[in-house]
């Protein structure tokens, strides 16, 4: 394809879509790349700023997902601290909020997803009310931790960036509590199995977890912002951090009338329903092969993996999104990692190699014989053995898997 | 400073100075193909596999628990692997010679 005067625009700098940037490049797009994002910022790699950029041992310079002097090199224009307010499908064009218009001969969508704020009575009148998505986000929490003598933190929702959050805040010596409305943390990502063991191991670490908590208001006492709870429990807080969730970027998508579901939706190829028009990364409800169905992710891998995809369709080659999704997670001393899509499991095997009471085991997630996914705590040899068997549908030998006694390598696990 | 020389899968010979940091981090820093770190240096991924040249490989040392294992399953990996966002650029390195590795 002659692409020498062609634009490509890019709606979102991070990781989808800077990777999509030098991707292009990388599969021979000779026209403008011009990569938009409302954040002012050199783009960051996200991970850390629930992590080592919250505590403060790392600053997010040193995250930088590209150097600016690459974006030079390859000739990227990169337009940080601009909005784009608007898609124009008849034009090909999409308007910045300042009024300019840009044009595309190929557009992609790659706008992310934001925390969502809960409708809490007196939200609005929050002292110290954060999110954490971005790095001024993690700045502002790491300052009002600081210029805090009490140091008291309630974190609203136990999924992985309240507990990353909760690990890292208390390393710098904060008081914290997390409540949680659903029964179990890490409910929507996880077994009960691992849940029971994350609990376990903030409670260790001294955050206090509650579960089956509903907050119902917020109010200023003593200039400090009080959480109440459903049941009448109220909790002191000198920064309160929501960790509940995401809603999708989708309002371009939806308002220039392309088909969303939960995210925009687009096929193997990352192509919405306009032709033209690519969404990726945490805001596309894209479909995979290995699972048989449409899901959204938010995670590194299928921003990066898709991004990939769709710079190579859009430089006319023929590549298919077929990934099996992974994610990890640092807490504390511990190293989850996780392959594959656990929902639907009917199974779970434990296999725990150094007995009971270690912190180095795994659970294999199986719909009858199909092994769906694997969660490794600090075992690496599980998280890759599991890559392995699910990526090649390998059969494993459930009773060897769930014997400590067993050699833990593919070949014995997969023998029946 | 140490010089170290990535080389990628297209035979791309890239000689770049380190003084501080990962391997990986100066690899990225300098657009090196194939080299990745999506975990961001938290060997997690191994998206930033290389080989050690051999006569080099003395002065790497070799990977600690958890890269090894990750390392172990690796359909790409030889005696000299390593995951560059494992190994800091210091004097020692230099002249150290890395091999982009393939993916799985």
């Amino acid at each position: 394809m002659e692409t020498d005067s062609k634009t490509c625009i890019i709606v979102g700098a991070s990781q989808a879509g800077v990777t999509c940037a030098f991707e292009l490049r990388n599969e021979g797009w000779k026209g403008r790349i011009i990569l938009i994002d409302s954040d002012p910022s050199l783009p960051y790699y996200r991970p850390p700023l629930s992590k080592s950029v919250l505590t403060g041992t790392e600053s997010i310079a040193e995250h930088a997902l590209k150097p600016i002097q690459l974006y030079k090199k390859e000739n990227i224009e990169l337009n940080t601290g601009k909005k784009v307010v608007a898609l124009n499908r008849e034009k090909s064009s999409v308007e910045l909020e300042d009024g300019t218009s840009l044009y595309y001969d190929k557009l992609v969508l790659a706008t992310g997803s934001r925390p969502i704020v809960p409708g809490i009575d007196g939200i609005n009148k929050m002292k110290n009310g954060f999110t954490l998505r971005n790095q001024e986000d993690a700045q502002k929490i790491h300052r009002a931790l600081k210029n805090s003598k009490a140091k008291r933190v309630v974190i609203i929702g136990a999924g992985f960036i309240g507990l990353e959050a909760a690990a890292s805040l208390i390393k710098l010596g904060a008081k914290v509590t997390v409540l949680e409305k659903e029964s179990r943390v890490l409910s929507r990502v996880t077994s009960p199995e691992m849940s029971l063991f994350f609990q376990k191991l903030h409670a260790g670490n001294g955050v206090e977890i509650y579960t089956n908590k509903s907050v119902c208001s917020f109010s200023i006492q003593n200039d400090n912002d009080l959480v109440k709870c459903t049941d009448g429990i109220e909790y002191h807080a000198d920064i309160v951090i929501f960790g509940i969730g995401v809603t999708v970027n989708a309002e371009l998508a939806i308002a220039a009338g392309l088909q969303t579901e939960n995210g925009i939706v687009v096929n193997e190829k990352a192509l919405t329903s306009e032709e033209n028009i690519y969404a990726i990364g945490d805001c596309s409800f894209h479909f995979n092969s290995l699972y048989n169905r449409f899901i959204r992710l938010e995670s590194i891998q299928n921003a990066s993996d898709q991004a990939r995809v769709a710079a190579s369709n859009i430089c006319g080659k023929q590549k298919m999104y077929n990934a099996i999704p992974w994610f990890w997670s640092d807490q504390f001393d511990v190293k989850m990692q996780m392959v594959g899509l656990q929902d639907g499991y009917n199974e779970l095997i434990l296999r725990n190699t150094d007995g009971p009471e270690s912190k180095k085991f795994s659970a294999w997630y199986f719909r009858d014989d199909k092994l769906l996914a694997v969660d490794a705590v600090n075992d690496m040899k599980a998280y890759m053995i599991g890559t392995k068997f699910i990526k090649n549908n390998i059969r494993v030998n459930k009773l060897k898997l769930a014997n400590p006694e067993e050699e833990f390598n593919q070949v014995n696990l997969s023998s029946l | 400073m140490a010089k170290i020389t990535f080389i990628t899968l297209d035979n791309e010979v890239i000689e770049l100075e380190g003084t501080k940091g990962s391997l990986m981090r100066l690899a990225k820093d300098n657009g090196v193909k194939g080299i990745d770190g999506e975990c961001g240096g938290v060997c997690s991924c191994a998206t930033c596999h290389v080989h050690v040249h051999p006569e080099h490989f003395v002065k790497v040392g070799t990977p600690g628990e958890f890269e090894a294992d990750l390392l172990e399953l690796n359909d790409n990996a030889s005696q000299y692997s390593r995951l560059c966002c494992q190994i800091e650029a210091n004097e020692n390195l230099d002249g150290l010679i890395l091999q982009v590795a393939g993916r799985d």
